[in-house]
């Protein structure tokens, strides 16, 4: 393509490539670098966010905004929002999209199908995960030294934070519908970073499932970790204030944890250790 | 053989009372039998006695109750309509009643008000029969009943998938297929209280009107004549279906084919008597819903199986069978 270009021009633009390129950290890769990149999922939303270049990312998802699910709803705010539909993310003309491995098949079928190169991102399940996300997602936008930075950061933050589960107190994580989440989740790698046994891992839950009340009242936990309250009602959040858990009283403490810090594996994650580790603190004051 | 109806009725008791047993000893948690009831009944084990106290005695009372509530509107409304397919869940009574209760929730008036929730599943019940009779008369034919019904059960299960749909709350979209099939799971004795006083109420306004309905199985102007007040006898059959099946939704969803197997199962045993099948369609309707609910924990402990998906594989096929039969009958 570089051929049709005339000298003078052709002579800009080696040196909008190379300021590119400087910008971006990342001169070997900067030839296949996304210029125009729309994210269609809550977490490549975030890790988008955080890791593209001025000017890069062009559109997040509307979850993004959502102050209860993102944990940037204030960034977020400053992209034009989509709503992962094939048509208004083809209207945009990524070159690059990203998406999670769980979004429709139609919508990311259709997308190739078009020509737009779509990247999926897989949920994370555990740190290692989160660090391997935020690796593949420098690489998807040409950020590998950004992201390499993060990294590191991520890693030093964790360490910092870390305490050992061995010994530790016994949480459950109880959400609506009495779900709960073994260790085998990001969530429980949560728990588990913040020094706690895990309740429903005991219960048998190595992924989610369902942890029945009873179970939890017998399983005698010292801190049952619950997520935030959404707006409207629902019933399957009622089993939250079930008198039987009322009456556990000081014998099992309850914590609310913010959703949007848990979701994604973000950096973000270790905000949700850091908030486990003052529960953590308080139960042994 | 025949059952006298004094053995029928205590055979239905004891049957509900060792279901009712079975409600209290099955459950996710594995506590020994001499344990449980140590703690149910003498307070052994603090947690072990939460349990016991506070998870599965309510869901055994509801369970209890609400099985009692179902058989005995089916048998009233069957009486009332002279029509065995008049069932709270075929005719749209449930139905709408969730969606009282829905509206309830949604609008927050049941968190500011508890009593909101009943009264408004109860408001619901009303409509729906009320315009249930307007639309097939008060003696409904059999298609023009059914057809009302499915109508009536349509509208009400659709605006209540919308509201649902409509909500901010991320868990409430999933919670229809609760209201259309029901469930007992983590009831608390919150829910006892507030439903156990509309079903009793309902079924005392019941007591006066079977004798009625007796008279009323030799036709209208025959019970008119034997001085049966048609108009009394509606409006108490109607206020009494409504407050029950009102309140069994409310804190269980709706539990459907209960009210048509039941009656329909003991109507022979009680010489089609109206009157002697409602004591017996209560008995029999716990006995049938407690069995449905150890039966979901039994087979899917750890999956909320719904109680209604029990009923209505059981209900279902009755259902379809009484259709051929009345067709049979050429009414």
């Amino acid at each position: 393509m570089s051929g049709s270009v005339r000298r003078s021009e052709r002579h800009k633009g080696w040196r909008a490539l190379a300021l590119a390129a400087a910008l971006m950290l990342a001169p070997p890769a900067a030839a296949e670098v996304p210029q125009r990149v729309v994210s269609i999922n809550l977490c490549t939303d975030q890790l988008a966010m955080l890791l593209a270049a001025p000017g890069q990312l062009v559109s997040v998802s509307n979850l993004a905004r959502d102050p209860l699910a993102s944990a940037m709803a204030e960034e977020a705010a400053a992209y034009p929002e989509n709503h992962g539909l094939a048509e208004e993310v083809f209207a945009l003309r990524p070159d690059l999209v990203l998406a999670g491995t769980y979004t429709s098949p139609a919508t990311t079928g259709l997308l190739r199908r078009l020509g737009v190169r779509v990247e999926t991102f897989a949920p994370a399940s555990d740190m290692a995960a989160v660090r391997a996300e935020i690796l593949a997602m420098g690489t998807a936008l040409g950020r590998d030294e950004a992201a390499r930075a993060m990294v590191a950061q991520f890693d030093a933050d964790l360490a910092a934070l870390r305490a050992d589960p061995a010994t530790g107190p016994r949480a459950a994580l109880y959400y609506a519908n009495s779900y709960s989440l073994g260790d085998k989740t990001l969530s429980g790698q949560i728990l588990a970073a913040a020094g706690f046994r895990n309740v429903g891992a005991e219960a048998g839950l190595s992924i989610g499932g369902t942890l029945p009340l009873e179970v939890l009242i017998l399983a005698h936990p010292d801190l049952i970790v619950s997520g935030q309250r959404y707006p409207g009602a629902s019933r399957s959040e009622e089993v939250l204030d079930h008198p039987a858990l009322a009456a556990l009283g000081t014998a099992s403490a309850r914590a609310a944890m913010a959703d949007r810090d848990w979701i994604c594996g973000t950096p973000y994650v270790l905000r949700a250790v850091r908030a486990l580790r003052a529960a953590r603190d308080g139960l042994t004051e | 053989m025949r059952l006298p109806y004094p053995a029928l009725l205590a055979a239905l008791g004891l049957a509900g009372a060792l279901l009712f047993l079975a409600s209290l000893l099955v459950g996710p948690a594995a506590i020994g039998l001499s344990d449980s009831l140590a703690a149910l009944i003498h307070g052994q084990g603090e947690a072990v006695t939460l349990v016991m106290r506070e998870v599965r005695l309510p869901r055994a009372i509801l369970g209890a109750a609400i099985g009692a509530a179902l058989g005995l509107s089916g048998a009233l409304l069957q009486g009332l309509l002279r029509n065995p397919l008049a069932e709270p869940g075929l005719i749209g009574t449930s139905s709408s009643a969730a969606l009282g209760a829905v509206l309830a929730i949604q609008t927050g008036v049941s968190a500011a008000f508890a009593l909101a929730l009943p009264l408004a599943a109860l408001a619901g019940a009303l409509a729906s029969v009320a315009v249930l009779l307007l639309l097939s008369g008060p003696r409904g034919s059999t298609l023009t009943l059914i057809l009302a019904g499915i109508g009536i059960s349509s509208l009400a299960t659709a605006t209540t998938a919308l509201i649902l749909n409509l909500s901010p709350n991320p868990f409430a979209a999933n919670e229809i297929i609760f209201w259309m099939m029901g469930s007992l799971a983590d009831r608390s004795m919150l829910h006892v209280q507030l439903a156990l006083p509309f079903l009793g109420l309902g079924a005392l306004l019941a007591i006066p009107a079977a004798r009625s309905l007796d008279a009323l199985t030799l036709g209208e102007d025959a019970a008119a004549s034997i001085g049966v007040n048609l108009r009394r006898l509606r409006l108490l059959t109607v206020l009494a279906a409504a407050l029950m099946v009102g309140a069994a939704t409310a804190v269980a969803g709706a539990v459907g084919f209960v009210g048509l197997v039941v009656p329909h199962l003991l109507r022979r045993a009680c010489d089609a008597r109206p009157s002697r099948l409602l004591a017996a369609s209560a008995l029999g309707g716990a006995a049938v819903v407690l069995a449905a609910d150890v039966a979901v924990r039994l087979i899917a402990p750890d999956r909320d199986l719904k109680l209604g998906v029990l009923t209505a594989l059981v209900g279902a096929p009755f259902f379809l069978h009484l259709i051929l039969r009345t067709r049979q009958e050429g009414l």
